[in-house]
């Protein structure tokens, strides 16, 4: 009898149906995940800012001559060659953190440990490179609310006011995903720490490297808008 | 595997909870650094009174003000020293007035403090968790917050006072010191209460969602669960995705104002000087305000909205009407809330054909908020009711979002928008709608938690005193606005003295001052039945609305971990009142079907032959047996 009865008490036991994690994430994954949609939307914000201020403006400075120094090597005559280079630098850095994830599924904590000093290593050079551009327009005289003399502005296809909003809007959105590559980097460091220490041989799981490389990945993906809005069109 | 080892982890943190309500606590991890889900909650109800009552309390000065223009009163100046020379409170100090009265009710009394307080206590209590996903950062989310409450408070005490540019903060006036007195040092405070604020709102809403997602207890379906928590998640979402647009927006605007930007300025002469800065436009300010802005109102009324279907659903005794249609509809107002910003700027100068595509989705969001109405009202129709004080108040809201809600489709149409933008009507309109009705849920949880949150019943006579000081004070206040606005007075303006046609609107300001006072002096029934019943209440019952939803099935003294031994199993949805057949008027989610077999139905089973079969043949039985005993 009480086996019957207990047909009509049968709970489902489907991924929605309580219990468990329905899409198989621990929380802080969902979390990472809720968070990383929550800053695209800052960032669309910021771009979308950007987009409409560019069609509002009848010019606009052109990025084949603004960016063509290679600091300490060169400085004109290289348009869009040291961007390149930082570009590939912090997309080699998410390959390395990728490299980091997959060794903490093996649980190879030394494995770990050099990717993520690879990693880090790569933020670290992309924030450099970023100070010697930031140093180099300001040097030619941009910042925030100053633009170079008219002769030159008028050498960059520009007018006053066109080139007083790229220099508004590149020292703050780029200023702005400086600051999470910053982020990123003190988390990569504090994490590698942690590595180094055992935290995570002794939780049993290499999660928290999983979740800060979802962090490191999502910052490097926002570059490639941010370079293709600011550099390429 | 995977899968596996979360099952152990979430087993493992059950037991480990077990074991930590045998803990020695102390009074700082207790009660100040608390990460006990209840305590966080309680925390963030009562910082919400005391915000509450101070953007009362601001309300009330204005409301001298408008009501008494001419008048001196020496009290105030005692009170606030220069802001009110001679007894009259200053221009500017009045814009400050209804900036702060703006800003403290919309974001820290109903936004922080009804999901602060509500989604925190209710969650992990109607889903059956032991406590949210990450303790630890729900505190961290509290104690933002009551950062953000102090650095906002503290601006009423630097020299220049706090931020006068209206709650939305519209730039230029916001981002130019000269521009006005409020737009220095008090504004710069405002924008840093604000990133602490949506920081804590951030990691508030991550956890609810990943709670709501990851922690419900077996059996606990999307489709099992009360239509609060389907309120609580939705409304988690829609501040994880509009929030964030606010960040950039106030980013902007700091930059303007602190470096020399020109985002949102461009060809402006105050004071008789031209300022420098091109090429802005604040517009942009407006769209980026208002992604948040409009999304923010239903933030605000979704989690009243569920607090009321859960308490009407109890109080009526019957299921609610249409939980399906409820669920689409609060997911329809989630999607619709997002193209419907502009809007607030049809006459921004906006390119008018975009307003009118912003007129259809606008009013299209008048069927989801129908049906939700329509539900409601065919809910308590012929249910046995119960007043209760959250009843009432539940009641309450109802009233207020339909005489609210008709004006928003008047509002909603570009061309009536002209004349009506920006006046008296608007203010009417969303005082009730958002402002009353949302605050209406609000009181509604408090009463009808009070017992889950401190264990002892509140007054049913002070309730009932406070609901008809409140229900009755909010329409005498705000229906009168409506004239005025279609009058074409506008918002925000000092005095009445000045302009010749809005003298004759005088009397109907002292009568609003009036009521006003009368509804504020009301709340007092409530503040000393609140904190008095904390402490001297009757003590509570474990369910005492006789509800059937899961929280009520823990022990009324609060232990870390919410339930002693294993967390109960859920078969049923939320709303089995007056089942037929059934001996009692309610069935807790937790009891199985195997108890219940005189009232189960078909349906019950989801299409599980088996047990259909089971109760099938259970009848066939008891029909025979009722024969043969004839």
């Amino acid at each position: 009898m009480s086996t019957t009865i207990s047909q009509l008490d049968e709970v489902k036991t489907g991924a929605w149906d309580g219990g468990k994690s329905p899409v198989n994430a621990e929380y802080g994954k969902l979390m990472m995940w809720f968070f990383l949609l929550s800053d695209a939307f800052t960032f669309s914000a910021f771009l979308v800012y950007y987009g409409a201020q560019r069609f509002s403006k009848l010019t606009w400075p052109d990025p084949d001559i603004v960016f063509q120094s290679i600091p300490g090597i060169a400085d004109h005559g290289y348009p869009l060659v040291f961007v390149g280079i930082m570009t590939f630098i912090l997309i080699m850095s998410s390959v390395t953190m990728v490299l980091a994830v997959e060794a903490g599924h093996r649980n190879s904590k030394k494995e770990v440990v050099t990717w993520m000093i690879w990693t880090i290593i790569g933020g670290a050079t992309f924030l450099g490179c970023q100070a010697l551009e930031w140093t180099h327009l300001h040097h030619e005289g941009f910042w925030w609310g100053s633009i170079p003399d008219a002769a030159t502005v008028k050498s960059l296809g520009a007018d006053n006011v066109s080139a007083t909003q790229f220099a508004n809007l590149f020292f703050t959105i780029t200023g702005f995903h400086g600051f999470h590559v910053f982020s990123g980097v003190v988390i990569n460091i504090i994490i590698t720490l942690m590595v180094i220490n055992n935290v995570f041989q002794k939780r049993g799981t290499y999660l928290m490297v999983e979740k800060v490389g979802l962090y490191w990945h999502f910052v490097d993906l926002v570059w490639v808008f941010v370079f293709t809005f600011f550099y390429l069109v | 595997m995977a899968s596996t080892a979360i099952q152990h982890t979430l087993e493992h943190s059950g037991h480990s909870h077990d074991d930590h309500g045998h803990h020695h606590e102390t009074f700082l991890t207790k009660y100040v650094f608390s990460q006990d889900h209840k305590m966080i909650a309680k925390q963030f109800l009562i910082t919400g009174i005391i915000m509450a009552v101070i953007g009362m309390l601001l309300s009330i000065l204005f409301r001298i003000q408008l009501g008494w223009p001419d008048q001196s009163f020496p009290l105030l100046e005692t009170f606030l020293g220069k802001w009110a020379e001679g007894g009259r409170i200053k221009p500017d100090f009045y814009l400050a007035l209804v900036t702060i009265h703006g800003t403290i009710m919309v974001f820290f009394v109903l936004t922080a403090g009804l999901s602060g307080t509500f989604s925190n206590l209710l969650i992990p209590l109607q889903l059956g968790a032991r406590d949210m996903a990450s303790p630890f950062v729900n505190m961290l989310s509290f104690w933002f917050f009551f950062t953000a409450c102090v650095i906002m408070m503290a601006s009423f005490f630097v020299e220049s006072g706090p931020a006068s540019a209206g709650w939305t903060i519209y730039p230029p006036l916001s981002a130019l010191p000269q521009a006005i007195s409020g737009s220095a040092a008090g504004m710069t405070l405002w924008l840093i209460s604000m990133v602490f604020f949506i920081a804590s709102s951030l990691m508030g809403a991550l956890n609810y969602i990943s709670t709501v997602l990851n922690m419900r207890t077996k059996g606990m379906d999307m489709w099992k669960m009360p239509l609060t928590i389907w309120a609580f998640f939705l409304t988690a979402i829609l501040g994880v995705l509009s929030f964030p647009v606010l960040v950039s927006g106030v980013v902007l605007l700091i930059f303007d104002r602190s470096f020399g930007t020109s985002f949102y300025l461009s060809e402006l002469v105050v004071q008789g000087q031209v300022l420098p800065q091109q090429g802005g436009s604040p517009i942009l300010f407006q769209h980026l305000f208002w992604f948040l802005g409009h999304p923010e109102v239903y933030i605000v009324i979704m989690p009243a909205m569920g607090i009321a279907s859960e308490v009407m659903a109890t109080n009526s005794r019957k299921p609610i009407f249409g939980y399906h249609a409820m669920v689409y509809s609060l997911i329809g107002i989630s999607v619709l809330s997002f193209i419907v910003w502009g809007h607030h700027m049809f006459v921004t100068g906006m390119n008018p054909f975009l307003g009118g595509v912003f007129m259809i989705t606008t009013l299209i969001i008048a069927v989801p908020s129908a049906v939700k109405t329509f539900n409601w009202l065919a809910t308590i129709w012929r249910g046995n009711i119960r007043f209760t004080p959250a009843m009432l108040f539940a009641i309450g809201l109802v009233s207020f979002f339909i005489s609210g809600g008709l004006t928003g489709i008047f509002l909603g149409n570009a061309a009536l928008d002209i004349p009506l933008h920006d006046s008296y009507f608007v203010v009417a309109h969303f005082h009730l709608v958002m402002g009353s009705a949302a605050i209406c849920g609000m009181l509604c949880g408090v009463y009808h938690w009070f017992p889950k949150m401190f264990g002892r019943m509140m007054d049913e006579k002070l309730g009932y005193l406070h609901f008809w000081f409140t229900f009755i004070g909010a329409y005498l206040v705000f229906f009168p606005m409506h004239f005025m606005g279609l009058d074409g007075v506008p918002r925000r303006y000092y005095a009445f003295t000045e302009f010749e046609f809005m003298k004759e609107w005088l009397t109907v300001n002292t009568f609003v001052s009036w009521a006003a006072i009368i509804a504020a002096i009301g709340q007092i029934a409530f503040l000393w039945n609140f904190f008095h019943s904390i402490f001297y209440g009757k003590k509570a019952v474990q369910n005492p609305w006789e509800s059937s939803t899961l929280e009520w099935t823990t022990p009324v003294e609060h232990l870390h971990g919410n339930w002693p031994g294993e967390i109960p199993t859920v078969y049923r949805w939320p709303y089995d009142y007056s089942k037929p057949g059934h001996t009692t008027d309610f069935i807790p989610q937790t009891t199985p079907f195997s108890q219940t077999m005189s009232s189960n139905l078909p349906h019950d089973f989801e299409g599980n032959p088996e047990a259909e079969r089971i109760q099938i043949e259970w009848q066939k039985k008891q029909q025979a047996e009722a024969e043969q005993g004839v």
